[in-house]
């Protein structure tokens, strides 16, 4: 299986749409089965992200806000996607290979302890 | 030290004058956390106060703004507010024009302790200026000749109805680009517009694809799945290539437009849905029922309102329009410094045929757009086979495609005086080509056809022509 997850600095991306930078990982059942890997998109485009999805066989998108045309294309060619993902990005892929991630979550470790 | 304690602890009654006011409100504190948030931003963004609380306010309001905080930590620094058009794209996954209004917030001392975000949502305000005005309808589709014109002024009309519509015109008119302004100029604008492409899949998934299946319906059917109409309840739906449904979808989707219920694939119970359906061919449907390929009824069905884009070479003047709109746009995306075409190289073009139409002149600006190192345009800079194109036609070569929806249905086009000034350019601009390649290469023939991307042949026999 392979994910694929919208990133700004450490984080997940906030916007699909805005992002250029990618990282995309390979897994099994036992954990990672290589390196991930980061791509930079020449430009920013929805349009080319989600060409690029298909065209790396990618099963799982892991993104921040994602318009709804996008996100019904990619479920509709069989993608799976928890999108409004708020954290930083090597837990919440810890997370997604140990199956324990899910739309929406906010991770505690995204919060600033200190303006609580 | 935290604006919470400065400010919100001891002054409970502001929250709820922030509740009283009828924008969304958030406040990042110094470190551009929320703080806190009115309930019409919760309401805008999807996110409650609970949730957002202490996380960085970008990943909450999922402005276009930036892209990593930088507007925020400007106005932190420089003290100065900002008043920006924007988006966001909220948790319902919808995208909202928004009027962003951010200030510093100071504390007793004068420091910059944190920041206020305005929100206003713009989707009234755009929503009741198309409906407003037929200028603006058209939004993004540019043409000035009378035939767009005329294209132009029945998309408020054809928004005002539910009655089902077909668009017609050759590939890369715009069909899709009209059929979406017609469902944003419409009463469903805020809900689902979903395109399928009736030609893209085969019949077995085509039919899962729009009318949705129920579980156990077929080998692989584990879940339900609702289907592209049930998709775009109270919405639109828009099938382009309807030319290439298979016969027996026809049958299903004459049923959907008569009574507006199906039943799903292996379902039992039948689906009502309330969706607006607007059709798209670049076939003549009337060709494909004389063939027998198309349902009579269907045709009829569906041709309750009719659009017909005009192709490029038909739309008068709109070729310079076009070129010039889609050159700034690839200039600002690329950020080159490109000025414009050469009179050279305009003339090419004006002369092309474009049996792409607008789609293919894109495509040839951003070729051009990417290749022209330079600050103007010329010839060189363009694909190759627009040359092979236009020496064919110069040579009574060029055909209307098999595809061309008015193919038959037309009066035989006898060249106007445009086209014939035109071919005169063309002849003119290829001399001079071909002089300009063989002085380059000191009468090589062999090289100066590589150079104008022709064949040997090709070149001899122009020469010959010369």
């Amino acid at each position: 299986m392979k994910i694929l997850i919208t990133i700004t600095g450490d984080n997940v991306a906030p916007r699909f749409d805005m992002v250029s930078a990618l990282l995309i990982a390979s897994y099994d059942s036992h954990g990672l089965t290589e390196k991930p890997r980061t791509l930079l998109m020449a430009r920013p485009s929805p349009e080319e992200l989600c060409s690029l999805i298909l065209k790396e066989n990618i099963t799982l998108v892991i993104c921040g806000g994602i318009e709804e045309r996008h996100y019904k294309y990619l479920s509709w060619k069989k993608v799976e996607i928890f999108d409004s993902v708020i954290g930083p990005v090597s837990e919440v892929l810890d997370l997604a290979i140990k199956n324990r991630l899910r739309a929406g979550t906010i991770l505690h470790s995204a919060r600033n302890v200190n303006s609580d | 030290m935290p604006i919470s304690s400065t400010i919100f602890v001891e002054s409970v009654s502001l929250v709820e004058i922030l509740n009283g006011v009828p924008l969304g409100i958030v406040l990042l504190d110094s470190s551009l956390c929320v703080l806190r948030m009115n309930r019409f931003f919760e309401a805008l963004t999807g996110y409650s106060e609970e949730d957002a609380l202490g996380v960085p306010g970008n990943f909450i309001i999922r402005s276009d703004l930036h892209t990593r905080g930088q507007v925020y930590q400007q106005i932190l620094k420089s003290g100065e507010s900002l008043i920006q058009e924007g988006t966001i794209i909220n948790c319902h996954r919808k995208k909202l024009p928004i009027l962003f209004t951010i200030s510093p917030l100071h504390d007793n001392q004068g420091q910059i302790a944190g920041l206020i975000i305005v929100l206003e949502d713009l989707s009234s305000f755009q929503h009741a200026e198309r409906n407003t005005s037929g200028a603006d309808s058209k939004g993004k589709i540019l043409g000035h000749s009378p035939k767009m014109q005329e294209a132009f002024e029945l998309i408020p009309v054809l928004a005002r109805t539910d009655a089902s519509l077909l668009i017609t015109g050759e590939t890369g008119t715009g069909k899709d680009m009209i059929a979406e302004v017609i469902h944003q100029s419409s009463k469903r604008a805020r809900q689902p517009f979903v395109k399928i492409n009736c030609g893209a899949l085969p019949e077995s998934l085509l039919e899962s694809e729009l009318f949705g299946h129920v579980r156990g319906a077929f080998t692989g059917a584990v879940t339900d799945k609702p289907g592209m109409f049930r998709l775009a309840q109270n919405g639109t739906i828009f099938l382009t290539e309807i030319g290439d449904l298979p016969l027996s979808l026809q049958v299903k989707l004459l049923t959907v437009l008569d009574d507006r219920e199906f039943y799903p694939v292996g379902g039992s119970k039948k689906v009502k849905v309330n969706v607006r359906v607007i059709a798209a061919t670049h076939r003549s449907l009337r060709e494909q029922v004389r063939k027998g390929l198309f349902r009579e009824d269907l045709f009829y069905r569906l041709n309750v309102l009719r659009i017909h884009l005009p192709p490029l070479r038909e739309r008068e003047g709109d070729i310079r329009l076009l070129l010039d709109h889609f050159l700034r746009d690839f200039v600002s995306q690329l950020g080159s410094h490109i000025r414009g075409f050469s009179t050279t190289c305009l003339e090419l073009l004006l002369a092309y045929g474009f049996s792409g139409n607008v789609r293919e002149l894109r495509n040839i600006v951003e070729y051009a757009a990417n290749i022209c190192p330079g600050e103007l345009i010329t010839p060189e800079h363009l694909p190759k086979y627009i040359f092979a194109q236009a020496g064919d036609r110069e040579s009574g070569a060029h055909k209307p495609s098999a595809s061309d929806p008015s193919r038959g249905e037309q009066r035989p086009h006898a060249p106007t005086k445009t086209e014939t000034r035109i071919s005169e350019n063309w002849q003119k601009t290829e001399r001079d080509m071909i002089l300009d390649a063989m002085k380059k290469t000191g009468g090589n023939r062999t090289k100066a056809a590589d150079l104008l991307g022709w064949g040997r042949t090709t070149l001899w026999r122009k020469l010959k022509a010369l």
